[in-house]
């Protein structure tokens, strides 16, 4: 009998010893930064948080979401930082007091990317709305977000700017997956549909299929980003002091310097706008 | 589909290499989910032997909503122990979001009613069998679940091993509530889910076929145990 139970036993004291061994909070030197998939996904955070964690030993762990879940998950005090792409939410956010204040830092561009076949004839265009406006009229598959992120919403008012409704059509040629970039971009590559997306996020991405940029440099394209510390007056929990360090840190000449120099396939991919004495 | 070959390669490649990174979220993996398959049995096997043993009035209908919570989905699972453990929510003050704990909790409620409404069956079946002689025994109730779990041991084993399965392949609850963060909460799954929004489905590939083999390996390791015991016992 006692030799049936000795290997449940030695399992049971296996897993015990997980128990202890899980970290229960993350150490003190630390923060938590709520930001969005594209600076995930195009690299530029392993690029550049080496450089602040090495330079100021505190390290930064990214939480990588949408814009919109970004923020939300910011106001509930889930994090110490907010770095995403969407200004007016970005704003509104410091308005409402979550926020210490909305630093610039870096910019690309987006662009929309589609099948070799090019079944709206917008390949080469610049003009971003007049584009989308071809789209519907040829009723070509465009795959949206649909998900309230940064590109999401800059997406909707170019729409808006092209006089489409796209609600109407949402569901037949107009089809909003709901998903991250990624895999927005692996749906649209799959059922051929026009995409929106910013250049990093296309640059890095590795499941291109025939696709090509068919429409960029339109300024009504351009993505800033934006940087903000959580306001410790209403969360409490906020790491105040390193989370201040990680904003002065990006806003100024080491991480913009880091931001500019990080190149993927021989590309720049942010560019680094951050005003010279860190005022919005 | 080159990606297939190209991910089989991938895949021994970082193996082969015991990629640091790759050993540290196998790692991470392997201690949520044990951890959560360690909770869960702790609670969901007295649970399904005392639904299997205990009459008391709304025990049918415990039964069913056990057995129905074996269909939680892990997105919903993963949403509120968000909700529970932010810092805008009650146990915001544990901080353990973004946490490994935060992840061990979201699996370990999945997965508990799997092992107490499994539990409860093979139990159930085991007690009608031996209803007589505990009867004719007089035999008290703790010691008829004890008794009864014991000789059920390597039907609970596979219990287990179900409920493991469904915690190591599972993204939607974890994602949420560890965050996919570098080096702190990424596990296999997320790495996985992450590869793919990169577009990288060769590496994502690589990395389920690696999970896959993990899960061979558990399963495995539990099954020679279990023979090596039983052999044991026969001796």
């Amino acid at each position: 009998m006692k030799l049936k139970h000795t290997g449940f036993l030695a399992a049971a004291t296996l897993c015990a010893s997980m128990v202890l061994a899980v970290p229960g909070m993350a150490e003190d030197r630390s923060i938590i930064v709520q930001s969005t998939t594209s600076t995930q996904n195009s690299g530029l955070f392993d690029h550049i948080l080496p450089m602040f964690e090495k330079a100021s030993g505190i390290k930064v762990n990214v939480v990588a979401v949408g814009t919109g879940q970004a923020i939300k998950n910011a106001r509930n005090c889930d994090g110490d930082v907010l770095f995403v792409h969407a200004k007016p939410a970005e704003e509104k956010f410091v308005a409402e007091g979550y926020g210490v204040k909305r630093f610039d830092v870096m910019y690309n561009d987006f662009v929309i990317v589609g099948p070799a076949a090019d079944p709206a004839g917008v390949s080469g265009r610049r003009d971003a709305a007049g584009s989308l406006k071809a789209i519907a009229d040829a009723e070509a598959v465009f795959a949206s977000r649909g998900d309230d992120s940064g590109t999401h919403k800059k997406e909707l008012s170019l729409w808006q700017d092209a006089g489409v409704d796209v609600d109407a059509a949402s569901g037949t040629w107009y089809r909003e997956t709901g998903s991250g970039m990624g895999a927005t971009l692996n749906t649209s590559v799959g059922m051929g549909a026009y995409a929106m997306t910013d250049r990093a996020t296309w640059i890095a991405f590795k499941n291109k299929g025939d696709f090509k940029i068919a429409v960029e440099g339109d300024e009504a394209m351009f993505n800033q980003y934006g940087i903000i510390q959580v306001n410790p007056a209403k969360c409490l929990n906020v790491k105040a002091e390193a989370a201040k360090s990680f904003v002065d840190w990006i806003i100024t000449r080491g991480g913009q310097s880091a931001i500019a120099e990080y190149k993927l396939d021989g590309k720049q991919l942010f560019f680094a706008n951050a005003a010279k004495e860190g005022a919005s | 589909m080159q990606d297939f070959a190209e991910a089989f390669r991938l895949a021994f490649g970082l193996v082969a290499a015991m990629d640091d990174d790759l050993v540290e979220i196998i790692g991470l993996s392997m201690r949520v989910s044990l951890t959560a398959v360690l909770i869960a049995a702790v609670v969901g096997l007295p649970l399904g032997a005392l639904l299997a043993t205990v009459r008391f009035t709304g025990r049918a209908a415990a039964v069913v909503i056990v057995n129905a919570l074996m269909g939680l989905p892990p997105v919903v699972v993963g949403l509120l122990v968000y909700m529970a453990l932010s810092n805008a929510g009650p146990l915001g003050f544990l901080q353990f979001l973004y946490t490994p704990a935060a992840m061990i909790i979201a699996q370990s409620i999945l997965i508990t009613p799997i092992v107490a409404a499994l539990t409860r069956q093979i139990i159930e079946q085991m007690n009608a069998e031996y209803a007589e002689q505990f009867a004719s025994l007089s035999v008290p109730w703790h010691t008829r679940v004890a008794a009864l779990i014991t000789d059920a041991r390597y039907a609970l084993l596979t219990v287990l091993l179900a409920g493991f399965g469904r915690a190591v392949a599972e993204v939607g609850a974890v994602i949420i509530v560890g965050g996919n963060i570098a080096h702190l909460t990424r596990v296999m799954t997320t790495a996985i889910a992450l590869e793919t929004s990169k577009g990288d489905l060769a590496l994502a590939l690589a990395l389920g076929i690696v999970l896959l083999a993990i899960a061979l390996a558990v399963n495995g390791a539990v099954m020679s145990l279990r023979a090596g015991a039983e052999s044991r016992a026969h001796a």
